[in-house]
């Protein structure tokens, strides 16, 4: 299982490291674990334009000009956990709202009839209001409609990955939120989510149930940004040998306002966050990398070409908000308001092409995975 | 008078001799030879206890330079 | 000091045992180079000189005898000298060789694998032979083995790592013991493999028919040496390719 590194330990090793490091980083071919944390150093921010360019050229070579697109489907926002940065905390006084499966299923229709092949389902975490039933009759209904289906939802067992992955989920996000324990007790204050170690397993009992795809990321602003950088590097490593056969991706949410306010208790700016996606860009260039409508329009297309190449557009956290736009009760709020169709005109004028599946589930295997053991 | 079949040829016995016996008798050291009779593989212990009978077909080997 | 299998070695060097001109030869030159595992074959015994016994002029107490399964050409034939060796009461070791093609000595993938889950299940500590081939790396891992040996370019053609790229995918992602095996001709080669992050490698050929075998031997101990440190000390980088030329990315829109 994979153990998280001692936060202040990773802090160290970062600060320790010099513009030699980061020019030797930059440099070689294949990156190790020492080359990433130059790259998250303070020492690489004046290195940020030869980052760029080689996260734009290994961006390139790997997935050519092609930009992934997809959108989230918020099925419910009933939560049982408190945790402070979420809009959706069980502390939060707001009307919560959970999907009917034909209200679900309307919700994904609209995302179909716009394009989408990709779809992420996210839910807050309450098992009664979705549970693996709920996502095994939902995914077996939409499974013909989209040619990936993600979840985004509370960590389940392997065994329930195994049912959600033969009904046909394709993939599995989970993040950790802090890599930082000390940090992530302060923020997780009741609910099963206070399980820092169980919550890390996740990725590799989704691995393990053959899911295609994993997904990792921490919430910029819990933490030092450059230590959840080389946290999440090392858990790269982890899945990679562990799992050679599991696609893995990375998010990179910064936390923004929500319903109770919630201030990042460390600083993240945009040119923070454009090094963290670069470093991981080169310390892995096979990883998908998401980025999404939490972010500004101006940022995103800035950052079209050169690491992310996987886009939300017209994106909606409300339950039932494609077909419902005055409802209220957002996760969190949406800066890059664009509809898909403008958002792909963007992408166009990078030179890029805006893509909306490139895989179809009906050809996959319901293989239950070689290691199902727990 | 019995005959074996011994690393491919063909071999006449006077009498029924141990594995062991038969191996000391061409000028072998059993400690450095792997035998195979009749398609099983003998453990070294089995050398001096196993008697050869009339057809046995037996395999013996042992380590040579290589890769 | 590596590791397979639970058995520590202080030398990266392993070599084979074919191919020298003597026995004498064989034995001065495998301890000129400090290596501690060798590689045997097996065959009948030749009836008609019963005597020939290349293989008594090497202290067992010195050198930890490896057998392959040379001259197999499927798995059940790997298999059957796999345990043959065993019986000699030498050890569960076995370097897995399935090579249909007796001109290139290529090894068959589909048997390797094969022989390999066979024998892993078997009991035995398994380092199959195979061609550089990443992903047939990992799925020997999955199924068991102790090490994979990569080759650099096929038995005896001495023409160093011509497979570098795929052995430094299959070191990357290894999660045992990775050895280059085959086609090491040269100290430099020996070197490159090590320098590379080869856990170790594997030369006979280059030794057994170089002009003075323990010299060579000897050189080999130092370039596998060499390689290893440099390796350890943290090579400089090295581009392979030259600074392309994308366009110049732009950050201007860059705010905060």
């Amino acid at each position: 299982m994979f153990v998280a590194p001692d936060f202040q330990q990773l802090r160290a090793r970062i600060a320790a490291l010099g513009p030699e490091a980061v020019e030797r980083a930059l440099a070689k071919g294949r990156l190790d674990l020492d080359d990433l944390a130059a790259l998250l150093s303070p020492a690489a921010e004046a290195f940020l334009p030869q980052l760029a360019r080689r996260s734009a050229q290994l961006t390139s070579q790997r997935f050519g000009n092609v930009i992934q697109l997809y959108a989230p489907l918020y099925l419910s926002s009933f939560c049982t956990n408190r945790c402070a940065y979420c809009g959706f905390s069980a502390d939060n006084a707001m009307s919560r709202r959970v999907l009917s499966f034909a209200e679900a299923e309307a919700e994904a229709m609209i995302l179909h009839r716009r394009g989408f092949n990709h779809i992420l389902l996210v839910s807050g975490e309450a098992p009664a209001k979705v549970g693996v039933e709920y996502l095994e009759t939902l995914a077996l209904r939409l499974r013909d409609k989209f040619a990936a289906i993600s979840i985004e939802v509370q960590p389940l067992a392997a065994d329930e990955y195994a049912r959600l992955f033969a009904a046909g989920i394709t993939s599995v996000a989970v993040y950790q939120e802090t890599y930082d324990r000390a940090v992530y007790d302060r923020v997780h204050l009741g609910g099963k989510k206070r399980d820092f170690d169980y919550r890390l397993a996740t990725p590799e009992r989704a691995a393990v149930a053959g899911l295609r795809e994993v997904g990792i990321g921490a919430l910029l602003g819990l933490s030092d940004w450059r230590a959840e950088g080389l946290a999440m590097g090392h858990h790269l490593s982890y899945l990679r040998k562990e799992f050679w056969r599991t696609g893995l991706t990375v998010s990179f949410p910064r936390i923004r306002p929500a319903e109770g306010g919630f201030a990042p208790l460390a600083a993240v700016s945009e040119r923070d966050l454009t090094q963290l996606i670069f470093a991981l860009r080169l310390f892995d260039p096979d990883l998908g990398l998401y980025l999404s409508t939490r972010e500004e329009a101006r940022y995103r297309d800035g950052m079209l070409g050169l690491g992310p190449n996987r886009y939300s557009a017209g994106s909606c956290t409300v339950p039932g908000g494609y077909g419902d736009t005055e409802a209220s009760g957002a996760q969190f709020e949406i800066d890059d308001q664009r509809s898909l169709d403008a958002v792909s005109v963007a992408i166009r004028a990078k030179g890029l092409d805006p893509v909306r599946k490139d895989w179809d589930a009906i050809f996959q295997q319901q293989d239950q995975g070689r290691r199902l053991a727990a | 008078m019995i005959t074996i079949i011994c690393n491919g040829e063909s071999r006449q016995l006077d009498q029924q001799v141990s594995v062991e016996q038969l191996m000391i008798s061409l000028g072998l050291n059993p400690e450095r030879v792997v035998a195979e009779l009749n398609g099983r593989i003998l453990n070294r212990s089995e050398y001096a206890v196993t008697m050869l009978a009339n057809g046995a077909i037996l395999e013996l080997i042992r380590f040579v330079g290589g890769g | 000091m590596l590791t397979i299998a639970g058995k520590t070695f202080r030398s990266r060097l392993f070599t084979g045992t074919g191919k020298f001109s003597s026995p004498q030869v064989m034995q001065a030159a495998l301890t000129a180079s400090g290596s501690e595992m060798v590689t045997v074959a097996l065959r009948r015994v030749d009836l008609h000189d019963p005597a020939d016994d290349i293989m008594s002029v090497l202290a067992r107490d010195h050198f930890f005898f490896l057998p392959n399964t040379a001259g197999a050409r499927n798995a059940s034939e790997a298999v059957r000298l796999a345990k043959l060796a065993e019986s000699s009461g030498g050890g569960n070791w076995v370097k897995l060789e399935v090579t249909p093609d007796p001109r290139t000595l290529l090894p068959d993938p589909v048997e390797t694998l094969a022989a390999t889950g066979e024998l892993v299940k078997a009991g035995f500590v398994v380092l199959p032979y195979m061609n550089a081939d990443p992903i047939l790396a990992l799925r020997l891992q999955d199924a068991g083995a102790a090490a994979v040996m990569p080759l650099g370019s096929p038995i005896g053609t001495n023409q160093g790592v011509l497979t570098r790229f795929q052995v430094a995918i299959i070191i990357e992602q290894a999660r045992v013991p990775v050895v280059v095996d085959a086609g090491i001709g040269a100290p430099s080669h020996a070197a490159e493999a090590m320098e590379m992050g080869a856990d170790a490698v594997l030369v006979n050929t280059a030794i057994a028919v170089a002009g003075d075998p323990v010299r060579m031997a000897q050189a080999f101990a130092k370039a596998v040496e060499a390689g290893r440190e440099a390796y350890e000390a943290g090579l400089g980088a090295r581009r392979s390719e030259a600074e392309a030329s994308s366009p110049q990315a732009g950050l201007d829109f860059l705010r905060e």
